[in-house]
């Protein structure tokens, strides 16, 4: 009997965690990343179309049996393809869509930095009240009548 | 030092541009709508794309080029789809029908292979049903929706085409049309 005991506590002691490690996902955390197989551009969380709510069953019986994540995924794409996935995959031709944004933000940022130090470069500060160091020196007569003009506003 | 630069940001510029175009190019290709359904509703026959694909009701695969020969009715569907649960006992019917002087072969598309399965049984399919799990079918055909049903020629070149739920007479003109090519 004693033995029985010891038994059915290692046996509850082993159940107790595996049953808390499951489900191991859940749908609202998929269906976002999963896409509609008939609608143009959306994801099933966004469709109410019957191929839609036939993902979403299919997922929800596989979370109810367990099935991690990435394992759902897997049958997902054995069943429709990759582009079931709102994400494409990180390998072949799909690395373009991930590698793409990255290049494009540090090609910008390169070429603003190597902007921003030829800008700096070209600015040099002159005394105050000289002419603009970038255009031709202004007409006396013309800076005469300015700054006629400007004392009427002071 | 700074015109070298100046000319590797343009070189660069371009080249992405370029790449973008290319892009942009080879999706308006394959989204062009082009498939065997838009070439056969602008009258034109031209040959049946292809394929080899795991059979749903049984082992083994199927490919189109083993069926020459023969007329082959090329039905796709899926089982969530309403009106291919309609169509179904009339693809079958014909299948029985024209057994030995026709092939109908059920293409299942975007669909979860356990309720393809099911449907299988539900409506008593016995004629030779394959899955596309790469989704390649849907842009070869030019499909742009459910059921739909195209006839192929001994020779294998799509002769006609049905969009939307198949009728017996429609089957039956179809079959014979694919028979005189």
């Amino acid at each position: 009997m004693k033995r029985l005991l010891v038994v059915a506590a290692a046996g509850l002691a082993l159940a107790a965690p595996a049953a808390a490690a499951c489900p191991k996902t859940s749908l609202p955390k998929l269906e976002n990343e999963v896409m509609c197989p008939v609608c143009q551009g959306e994801t099933i969380a966004q469709s109410d179309s019957q191929a839609a709510a036939q993902v979403k069953r299919f997922i929800q019986g596989r979370v109810q049996a367990c099935a991690s994540e990435a394992e759902i995924k897997r049958e997902l794409v054995a069943q429709y393809g990759t582009q079931i996935l709102a994400a494409p995959p990180r390998k072949g031709f799909g690395w373009l869509a991930w590698l793409l944004p990255a290049i494009g933000i540090l090609v910008a940022a390169g070429v603003m930095a190597l902007l921003a130090r030829r800008w700096s470069r070209r600015a040099p500060e002159g005394p105050p009240g000289s002419p603009a160091l970038d255009g031709p020196p202004m007409d006396p007569e013309l800076e005469r009548r300015l700054d006629d003009e400007l004392k009427r506003f002071e | 030092m700074n015109a070298r630069l100046k000319l590797g940001a343009q070189a660069l510029a371009v080249g992405l541009v370029a790449g973008l175009l290319a892009l942009l190019i080879w999706k308006v290709a394959h989204d062009s709508g082009g498939g065997a359904a838009s070439k056969i509703d602008h009258g034109k026959i031209a040959a049946a794309p292809g394929f080899k694909l795991n059979r749903l009701d049984g082992g083994g695969d199927l490919s189109l080029a083993a069926l020459r020969g023969k007329p082959v009715v090329l039905n796709f569907w899926a089982s969530w789809c309403y009106p291919c649960n309609q169509e179904a006992g009339t693809l079958e019917a014909a299948a029985q029908q024209w057994a030995g002087k026709a092939t109908v072969v059920g293409v299942d598309v975007r669909d979860a292979t356990g309720d393809a399965r099911k449907f299988l049984r539900q409506h008593g399919i016995s004629y030779p049903v394959v899955h596309d799990n790469h989704d390649s079918m849907w842009p070869s055909y030019g499909l742009t929706g459910l059921p739909e049903t195209f006839f192929v020629d001994p020779h294998g070149r799509v002769v006609g085409h049905v969009a939307g739920q198949i009728s017996a007479a429609d089957l039956r003109r179809g079959i014979e049309e694919a028979q005189k090519a």
